[in-house]
């Protein structure tokens, strides 16, 4: 099954620091895909530049088998590639379920004439957005707290706001980095279950993490990097016993998921 | 009651009140724009040479709008790639040109001014481009292309990776104020019957910005709020009429400091 | 004969220069795009004026008198209209609609105290002609150069060797790191903008000395083309003040020689719009004493 994103030989450095080098991966449809590594190994990069954020300095960038490195973020989200962010970029003048329906931006309006229509109120597509977005916010379970202003949310519920607003735009490819920074252990259960749920709606993730436990649990395949490198790529257990992988953690996380078990 | 005088004054609150409007717009997708008296300026122009020429008003109107709009687009497209201090600038020095322009243009009377221009402008129409710019931004902030605006705003790396297009939103947001400047321009023209460039020069453009920040650039009644109390404002109190400009600097001082947010109340008009 | 017009662009160009290096210097340490600069550099020009009406004192006088007039002027800019802004911090706005506002004051209030009309500004200085090389040059032109030329070099060596400078360095690199330096940030905000003012009363005085004539509105017209200097040379960049304004005084000058003369003006305009276009960054990277 052609995968939905190939990543291939991709370079990418800032002033004399080499982020990322000649880094390759493949996601299959469908799966969750883990991408983890120490501190500064170059994920978060790695999502900028495949969600169109940075440009890499050279490789190919293939979605469902289209090259399309080079073009711009809105495009590569047209395409099917939406991504949260590390630190949360929420609208704070807008609303929480005007902040879900800019994710939709790009789907409105199909028909000619469709910004006359609604700008006279005559149109469709505003009501629908709207109850499309309600229908998000329902799934990553915020409804509860529609009346609230994006910044009166807790983090944790912001974080889930930025996946709603993601996932309205009705992507193939969901890129989360770092979805359970912060999050306590009932909080990770819910995300667990969101994961879930996501992939169950025929959504590939791409998860940028820390959380092992998380990772462990939730993923099909795991690319390690480290200093810009891929060092490991491969289902969960073997990356548990990866020797390189276990170095290059090795006083970087206390995680006992990442050892073998005895 | 709106006779003479007093109509005279409603309707440069009117011309205010659209100038106003003309640079919330592009405010609100963070573009700050110090030379809507520039665009202005082509509308006021365009249409007074048109109606000389015999065109009926509403055309010429129209045209002054589309000229302005088509002059909104061209500034726009060099402010696309630039971050927000230089799109101040670069609109800055669109005015600054336009304003130098039109005193060297000879054909539209240069350094004289162009006089002799019909006084076709009336209340009910200044009144009707008010009521169409009032149920305008009413209703662009209810559609896609508000919620943009705001978007692009708060955070355009954001909003580009929702896939919100950057380019035709902030376009669209320079060439709607600057349509709107050019319409107002051509009211103005034909209520003052002469024109000159130093009438379109900086302090229009600031004045611009005393109506929406006096009003609050988050509320879309702002511009209007703060443009008819600023006509009136010399109407009122004699002294003022003397020191206008004096006033209104120290009042643009004064709201800077205790209400950047204006004097109405930040109606976020976002619904639930 | 193109070295004299290479002369003039240069005198022209450093007045320029002056009063860019001002502009340039408060957004460097202030991030604030000082729009009512232009004005200060018109009030030091009229307070130059009043000394030599008042006293009947000469050129030199005229500087010292400008350049005091409008960094108190300046001063008193940053304690009332910015100070508080600074202090509140809750709007990005806020800073620019002041500056619009103390620019429309300052140029009511001249206009109100010197009347709308150019008024002369006495000076035999243009009459005295010197002969150096194959130049002719008036005593004015000789003048406004060493006065700039002195005053930039006062200016280097006051940013790069002096504490303050040094404070001002660190202050525009980060406010918040420098506060915790134990800088005190209220006083190298007021000393910047004292600097750059007086920067710019100097300029408006040689202006004065060499056009003989000054009015209310010379102050935007030199602040756009300011402001053209410092995006040419870029933003924050003292050298690409000084630079940008040579450029801009030479390219003007060259411009009415051989151009049209009344597009002189559209000239400062049009470059600064080729740059934005182009180069936004400007000449030189931002950096104080860089």
């Amino acid at each position: 099954m052609t995968p939905i994103l190939v990543i291939e030989h991709i370079s990418r450095r800032f002033g004399g620091y080499l982020a990322l080098e000649d880094v390759c991966c493949e996601i299959v449809p469908g799966s969750v895909h883990a991408l983890i590594g120490p501190n500064g190994a170059g994920k978060t990069t790695l999502l900028n530049i495949i969600s169109g954020t940075l440009r890499p300095d050279s490789g190919r960038l293939l979605f469902a088998g289209m090259p399309y490195a080079g073009r711009r973020a809105d495009q590569i989200l047209a395409m099917g590639i939406a991504r949260n962010f590390q630190q949360t970029r929420l609208f704070g003048g807008l609303s929480i379920i005007e902040n879900v329906m800019i994710g939709a931006h790009s789907r409105m309006y199909e028909r000619p004439f469709a910004s006359a229509l609604e700008f006279f109120g005559l149109g469709h597509s505003e009501q629908s957005a709207r109850t499309e977005a309600l229908k998000t916010i329902q799934f990553v379970g915020l409804s509860a707290k529609l009346a609230a202003r994006p910044d009166q949310l807790t983090l944790s519920d912001q974080r889930r706001l930025e996946v709603a607003r993601a996932l309205a735009s009705k992507p193939r490819l969901l890129l989360l980095d770092e979805p359970a920074a912060g999050m306590n252990p009932t909080e990770l259960a819910e995300l667990s279950k969101l994961i879930e749920r996501i992939k169950s709606s025929g959504v590939t993730l791409l998860l940028v993490e820390h959380h092992m436990r998380l990772i462990m649990a939730v993923s099909d395949r795991i690319t390690v990097l480290s200093a810009g490198k891929v060092i490991a790529d491969g289902p969960p257990a073997s990356i548990q016993r990866d020797p390189q992988v276990i170095a290059a953690y090795l006083g970087q996380s206390d995680e006992p998921a990442l050892h073998p078990q005895h | 009651m709106f006779e003479g005088y007093w109509a005279s004054v409603a309707i440069f609150a009117g011309i205010n009140c659209l100038m106003g409007v003309s640079l919330y717009i592009p405010l609100s997708a963070g573009l700050i724009s110090l030379g809507q008296g520039g665009f202005m300026a082509i509308g006021a122009y365009l249409s007074a040479v048109l109606t000389k020429a015999g065109v009926p008003f509403a055309a010429a109107l129209a045209a002054g709008g589309l000229a302005g709009a088509a002059a909104g687009f061209l500034v726009g497209l060099p402010a696309l790639r630039i971050r927000g201090i230089f799109v101040m600038i670069l609109t800055l020095g669109f005015g600054a040109i336009v304003r130098v322009f039109f005193s060297n243009y000879e054909p539209t009377g240069g350094a004289s001014g162009l006089g002799g221009i019909p006084p076709l402008t009336e209340l009910w129409q200044v009144a009707a481009a008010n009521l169409l710019a009032v149920i305008a931004v009413y209703r662009i902030r209810r559609v896609r292309l508000g919620r943009a605006l705001i978007a692009v705003d708060q955070d355009d790396t954001a909003a580009e990776a929702m896939g919100i297009n950057l380019t035709r939103t902030k376009l669209l947001a320079f060439s709607l104020g600057a349509m709107i400047a050019g319409v107002a321009g051509g009211f103005y023209a034909h209520q003052a019957l002469f024109i000159d460039a130093e009438q379109f020069d900086f302090s229009r453009s600031a004045l611009a910005f005393l109506y929406v920040i006096l009003g609050g650039a988050a509320n879309p009644f702002g511009p209007f709020f703060g443009a008819i109390a600023v006509t009136l404002l010399p109407e009122v109190l004699r002294f003022v009429q003397e020191w206008r400009m004096t006033v209104f600097g120290l009042l643009l001082v004064a709201l800077a400091i205790w209400r950047p947010s204006g004097l109405l109340p930040g109606l976020q008009l976002w619904r639930r | 004969m193109l070295a004299q017009q290479l002369a003039n662009g240069v005198m022209l160009g450093s007045t320029y220069a002056l009063v860019a290096i001002g502009y340039t210097l408060i957004f460097g340490v202030l991030r604030l795009l000082h729009l009512a600069h232009g004005e200060v550099f018109m009030v030091g020009a009229f307070a130059g004026l009043q000394v030599v009406l008042l006293w009947h004192l000469g050129p030199v006088a005229a500087l010292i008198g400008g350049l005091a007039g409008a960094a108190v002027v300046g001063m008193a800019i940053e304690l009332l209209a910015f100070r508080p802004i600074r202090k509140r911090g809750n709007s990005h706005l806020a800073p620019i609609v002041s500056t619009i506002g103390i620019g429309l004051v300052l140029q009511e209030l001249a206009t109100k105290f010197f009347g709308a009309e150019q008024t002369a500004f006495p000076s035999d200085l243009q009459s005295r002609t010197y002969h150096i090389a194959f130049l002719t040059v008036t005593g004015a032109q000789v003048f406004i150069v060493a006065t700039a030329g002195v005053s930039m070099i006062a200016l280097q060596q006051f940013v790069t060797r002096t504490r303050y400078g040094m404070a001002m360095r660190a202050t525009s690199e980060s406010i918040v790191v420098a506060s915790a330096l134990g800088i005190n940030v209220d006083r190298v905000c007021l000393v910047t903008f004292g600097v750059a003012s007086a920067l710019a009363g100097i300029a408006g005085v040689l202006v004065g000395l060499n056009f003989n004539a000054i009015s209310p509105f010379m102050g935007f017209d030199m602040g756009v083309k300011a402001m053209a200097v410092i995006v040419i040379g870029g933003l924050g960049s003292i050298y690409g003040a000084m630079v940008g304004g040579l450029i801009l005084g030479i390219a003007e000058v060259f411009s009415v020689a051989y151009l049209q003369s009344s597009l002189r003006d559209a000239f400062a305009f049009g470059l600064m719009i080729l740059v934005l276009v182009i180069r936004p960054r400007g000449l030189f990277r931002t950096g104080m004493g860089r």
